[in-house]
């Protein structure tokens, strides 16, 4: 009985080991098999590039939650900061007739406060990360609304005195939220951040600090500086996500960047499974955005209702999740 | 009751790139005590880890009297009487939760049926019950957060014979405990087994196996040595059997030239346990700090290094004063701390061998803009594995795959590849086997060798006698005393360490 259990035990193990390791791609290689089966159209080229930019913001912001992350953190108000993004930058352009230099300095510098506001917060006054940044969350949406008064921004919209707004949104401020910038973009920043925390001291603390934090400060490491630089890039790349959605929509409607949290967050967390690495690391935030494109795509090219479609990526980061930390149980 | 026999056969288990065990037998019986022992990583941990039911792919046989029985996991373990009080207590219990809960743990959880309510009265009664068995003065009421950690393993003893309790398996239980609480783990110890409990007892406390134990077993490298009873075997060759080679002269004190005044603290205060430290440290001197666990040793060290608030206190190095506000000012101004508690404050359990290691200092591993070297990395990690004997598969192995004693060795390490002047180390031997602690030692002394000064705090006063130069004895979270190595005894030592006045 012993004799011939263990064996059969060792095969789980290693298949495990190996869906583990590989099964996010291995999804997305069945997903794209799937997917081709059933409408050939879908590995057009034309389709590949409406994938990779229809990601390319989940993407962006996804990597900022991936450095809150990587210290043991986790921001929630990276939405809300990409909406405070967008509506500053088109405001800037619509109602003030700034430059495009202008406009992006203003709204990377407010979203800058809003990593200051939660830094402070969570080091100083030490309040545990998800609830702080749950609260900024609302605040920092707060304010975007109170911003706008609650109304969409866009070129020629009405002000409230009844004029018309004069702005006009640059042409160099256009391209960003094009295809091919949109994707150039994306893929600059995943790997900026993928060798910034995989191949520099800088990225490495910051896995430290996240593995062990007391032990992480008794080696000499600044802790604090290094949770307010991981709070400070998450908003950061929070907004130029909502800068990006600015450029792709010319206008800075309610809340906009709010639904792309929680794409953002099961991104982020898919990522942990990617290639085994059970840490947050950009790399495979990238693929996990990929997959979550890819199912969101496929399933409307085979007319799945949007309205399901949360119930399938809910079931795929959950999988994801249970790879990770079934993993890491023992 | 009649006694009951345990034997272990042929016990092997794999772990991704090592065997730990291949090919085990053990054997004991209920009413005895067992002392285990074997070098880090020989396997105790695992052996018996697989008696408890902590793994189910092991191969070999279990047998209760002669009859085999099915151990894959921890409910099997228990229903046949085999209770563990893993040497983590913090993991076992909860803290925001009274002594009797925790006691009676098991039965509030699995053993409530159909009743819906808790009968807190009941739970306190039993639970003082079988205190009082034990004759502990700890009330069933007081929250296991506001415990000591000696009594925190009380409460678990206490856990594991409120359920049905053949044998007690003990991993490391008296590394952590100051004397008298060590006094009082034995008596009970004594006490189960007359009631007929078997106890196993690992430790690498060589003279209190030899005073509490009726057998032993030796264990080398996953194998089976040797079962002897204590009687008829000696700590020398115990030693032996483990190590496979024979031990001379645990202490291996190079004589060094004491150069100039290194490192100073002035009157170190803080608002809680400290009350006036003055210690001063010399190139190449090897000072030691003795004191009873709880004298406040963990404190002058956190404060020193920056880690706790001081209320007073001057820090000078090489005559001019410096400001510790954090560990990392004392990190860059090349102090380094080897902290008491590894597992919570020294090692990184999720990283790997080598991340661990260079972890205090990275800067060394960096090329031009920050970026790492891997290589260097690599090639210090396997250099630092090899220098202090670290039993892992690879240098990219988990730390948390370690065995205790190898994670401490991990500790230590990470500072001897830091470019420090002054090293405090804070019981760096805890848990390591007689071996490695020669290496420990060692390496201490080529530090001192090296004009590097060293503060050395420990309770075990051996080590004090054996490796410092120069002794400051801690009492209550002041210096009650300086004396010189070669002039002092371990009950002078002890005398002041207790509190004792001089009075000459
Ligand atoms: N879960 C695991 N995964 C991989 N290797 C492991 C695991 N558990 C134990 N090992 C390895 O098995 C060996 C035996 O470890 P074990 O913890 O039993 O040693 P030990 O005798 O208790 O040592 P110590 O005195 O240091 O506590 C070690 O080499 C260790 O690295
Ligand atoms: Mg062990």
């Amino acid at each position: 009985m012993t004799e011939n259990s263990s064996p059969a035990q060792k095969k789980t193990f290693s298949f495990f080991d190996f869906l583990y390791k590989y099964g996010t791609l291995l999804t997305i290689a069945l997903l794209i098999i799937i997917f081709t089966a059933l409408n050939p159209a879908f590995l057009d080229t034309s389709n590949i590039i409406n994938i990779l930019r229809s990601i390319s913001i989940v993407t962006i912001i996804a990597i900022g939650i991936t450095i809150s992350l990587s210290v043991d953190g986790l921001d929630l108000s990276v939405g809300s900061t990409a909406s405070l993004a967008n509506v500053i930058v088109i405001s800037m352009f619509v109602w003030y007739g700034q430059n495009t230099f202008v406009a992006l300095v203003a709204a990377l510098a407010a979203s800058l406060i809003v990593g200051l506001f939660n830094s402070f917060m969570i080091v100083k006054v030490k309040i545990p990360d998800m609830i702080l940044t749950l609260a900024t969350m609302f605040i920092v949406q707060g304010v975007a609304l109170t911003y706008s008064k609650g109304a969409t921004v866009s070129q020629n919209m009405v002000m409230p005195d009844g004029s018309y707004a004069t702005g006009q949104i640059s042409e160099l401020f256009s391209k960003i939220g094009q295809v091919p910038w949109i994707i150039i973009i994306m893929l600059v920043i995943v790997v900026i951040v993928h060798l910034f925390l995989n191949y520099t001291k800088h990225g490495r603390y910051m896995y430290v600090i996240g593995g062990n934090e007391e032990a992480a400060r008794l080696s000499g490491i600044p802790v604090n500086k290094y949770k307010v630089l991981a709070y400070l890039l998450s908003a950061f790349f929070a907004a130029i996500g909502g800068i990006v959605l600015a450029s792709r929509v010319m206008t800075a409607e309610v809340n906009a960047g709010g639904p792309y949290l929680m794409d953002a967050v099961a991104a982020a967390f898919i990522g942990l499974s990617v290639l085994g690495s059970g840490k947050p690391n950009a790399f495979g935030t990238f693929i996990g955005a990929v997959l979550i494109g890819i199912l969101s795509n496929g399933l409307v090219m085979l007319s799945v209702p949007y309205y399901s479609m949360d119930i399938v990526k809910g079931a795929v980061l959950a999988l994801a999740l249970a790879l990770t930390y079934y993993k890491r149980k023992s | 009751m009649g006694q009951t026999k345990l034997e272990m056969k042929n016990i092997s288990i794999e772990f991704p790139g090592v065997k730990a065990l291949d090919n085990v037998d053990f054997v004991t019986e209920t009413g005895t005590t067992h002392a285990l022992i074997g070098a880090n990583g020989a396997g105790k941990s695992t052996l018996m880890k697989v008696l408890s039911g902590a793994y189910d792919h092991y191969t070999g046989e279990i047998y209760f009297n002669g009859e085999k029985v099915e151990i894959r996991n921890p409910k099997d373990a228990q229903e046949h009487g085999i209770q563990i009080v893993y040497q983590e207590v913090d993991t076992a219990l909860i803290p925001y939760l009274s002594v009797g809960e925790n006691i009676l743990l098991n039965k509030t959880v699995n053993d409530m049926g159909k009743k819906q309510v808790v009968n807190w009265k009941e739970i306190h009664n039993e639970a003082t019950e079988i205190l009082k068995s034990m004759n502990l003065d700890i009330s069933s009421k007081k929250l296991v957060s506001e415990l000591t950690l000696a009594e925190k393993q009380m409460v678990l003893i206490a856990r594991s014979i409120s359920k049905k309790c053949k044998f007690l398996i003990l991993d490391e239980p008296t590394a952590p405990l100051s004397n008298s609480e060590t006094e009082e783990l034995f008596r009970i110890v004594e006490d189960l087994k007359k009631k007929g409990v078997g106890i196993i007892f690992i430790s690498h406390r060589m003279p209190e196996l030899f005073r509490i134990c009726d057998d032993i077993t030796v264990m080398r490298n996953g194998k089976f040595i040797i079962k002897e009873k204590i009687k008829n075997i000696t700590q020398n060759e115990v030693v032996e059997h483990m190590l496979g080679r024979k031990l001379d002269n645990q202490f291996p004190k190079v004589q060094v030239d004491i150069g100039e005044k290194l490192f100073e603290v002035k009157d170190l205060r803080d608002d809680d346990k400290l009350n006036g430290i003055n210690i001063e440290v010399r190139e190449g001197e090897i000072v030691g700090v003795a004191g009873l666990v709880g004298a406040g040793k963990t404190e002058i060290t956190k404060a020193i290094f920056g880690a706790e608030p001081i209320t007073s206190g001057k820090i000078f190095l090489r005559g001019k004063e410096i400001k510790l506000k954090s560990p990392y000012d004392a990190v860059k101004q090349g102090i380094a701390l080897v902290p008491e508690e590894r597992r919570k404050e020294g090692i990184l359990v999720l990283e790997s061998v080598a991340r661990n290691l260079t972890a205090a200092n990275l800067g060394n591993f960096t090329r031009k803009g920050s970026f790492l070297n891997f290589k260097k990395e690599k090639k210090a990690a396997r250099e630092m594995i090899d220098r202090l004997g670290i039993k892992t598969p690879s240098e990219e192995t988990l730390v948390q795959n370690l065995s205790g004693g190898n994670q401490q060795k991990v500790a230590i390490g990470k500072w001897l590849l830091s470019h420090s002047d002054v090293f405090i180390f804070d019981e760096p031997t805890k848990g390591v086997d007689v071996g490695a602690k020669k290496d420990i030692y060692e390496l201490i002394s080529n530090l001192a060798k090296n004009k590097k000064g060293i503060l050395y705090l420990t309770s075990e006063l051996p080590e004090i006698l054996g490796i410092t130069d120069r002794v400051y004895v801690v009492y209550d979270g002041k210096v009650v005393k300086e004396l010189e190595t070669e002039k002092t005894t371990e009950q002078e030592l002890l005398f002041y360490s207790t509190g004792g006045k001089a009075d000459d």
